[in-house]
């Protein structure tokens, strides 16, 4: 069994991920916009910290974050995605709907499974945000989703 | 595609703004060498001599919890204040210390220290009489060895009985050259 990692201090939290979100956020939006953007998603990560369960891939929580503040400023851009490769994915599920379902799964897989489907981000994005390759990011998501699924869980 | 200095004070002061913060802290580099200013809502919590900022802002988490975040701003008035201090321009600090996470008895013997005026020197066992206790001289030593708060709290007023220095947490050289400051010369 791993050791559970201390949450760390959000200053900590904060000079290790910032540049990642930044770097996140620009390429989604104009630039002004991506350093609203960057405020507003760790001003929520602040307001949520204390309610952190866990430390494990903080990177992929501040990117989900971000993904959610980038939406909420543009709604309407293009996300640019191909096709989701799931085989029931007409109507998405809704990000809450997606934390319930994967809330088992290893920190990594969950977080690629949320961004790839929650939040229709590409597997060179969702790759970024986990620190690897988009192809390890597609695999990430894919095993994920078939565990969900040996679950009885379809996604 | 960094981080800009002007992004991250806007950041830092918006979060300071929320009042979520758990601590506000700052590094300065002060006339006696380089201090860490901690703060939480309630008041000074920290001043540490010669930082490692990083081992400080664990430990601030530990007592305070994790929202600790740097914010120069929010340190402003303490720094003021300790600047004056230095330029022997202020003898009373009108700062507020928070003192959560300190032991009772440490606490006690803290709130009483506060009362040592500015150029005048007391020995821990005056203090420890002060406290109801004239036998702990000894416990009141440890108590103020362990000082969160230097210089504001003023454990460099405490000699020894024969009215040498005896110790400092910021060292001896930082406790002579404060009393200095207040117009005390001691060995």
């Amino acid at each position: 069994m791993m050791e559970q990692v201390a949450i760390p201090p959000f200053e900590h939290f904060y000079l290790e991920h910032r540049e990642a979100v930044l770097a996140f956020l620009r390429r989604r939006l104009p630039r002004d916009s991506a350093e609203d953007a960057f405020q507003e998603t760790f001003l929520r990560a602040l307001r949520a910290y204390d309610r952190l369960a866990h430390s494990e891939n903080l990177r992929g929580w501040a990117i989900t974050i971000a993904s959610r503040v980038a939406i909420d400023a543009y709604p309407k851009l293009p996300s640019g995605v191909e096709v989701p490769d799931l085989e029931s994915v007409d109507t998405p599920p809704a990000y809450e709907e997606l934390q319930a379902l994967t809330a088992d799964l290893p920190a990594k897989e969950r977080a690629a499974v949320v961004l790839r489907y929650g939040y229709d981000l590409d597997y060179s994005t969702i790759g970024d945000a986990l620190g690897s390759s988009s192809e390890a990011a597609r695999q990430a998501a894919s095993s994920g989703v078939r565990r969900i699924r040996k679950k009885g869980n379809k996604p | 595609m960094t981080v800009s200095p002007e992004l991250d004070r806007r950041f830092r002061d918006s979060a300071a703004a929320t009042g979520l913060l758990d601590v506000a802290y700052d590094v300065w580099d002060s006339p006696i060498g380089s201090l860490l200013l901690a703060s939480t809502e309630r008041g000074l919590c920290r001043i540490g001599f010669d930082p490692e900022p990083e081992a400080e802002v664990e430990r601030l988490a530990r007592i305070h919890g994790l929202r600790v975040l740097r914010v120069p701003k929010r340190l402003d008035t303490t720094r003021r204040h300790l600047e004056e201090y230095f330029e022997g321009k202020r003898e009373d600090f009108e700062l507020p210390t928070d003192l959560v996470g300190v032991p009772s008895f440490q606490a006690h013997v803290l709130r009483e220290l506060e009362r040592v005026p500015y150029g005048s020197v007391e020995t821990y066992g005056e203090l420890a009489r002060r406290i109801g206790k004239p036998r702990a001289a000894r416990a009141v030593g440890g108590a103020l060895n362990r000082n969160p708060v230097p210089i504001v709290i003023p454990c460099h007023r405490i000699v020894g009985s024969t009215g040498s220095l005896t110790g400092y947490g910021g060292g001896l050289d930082r406790k002579r050259a404060l009393l200095q400051l207040e117009g005390l010369t001691l060995a």
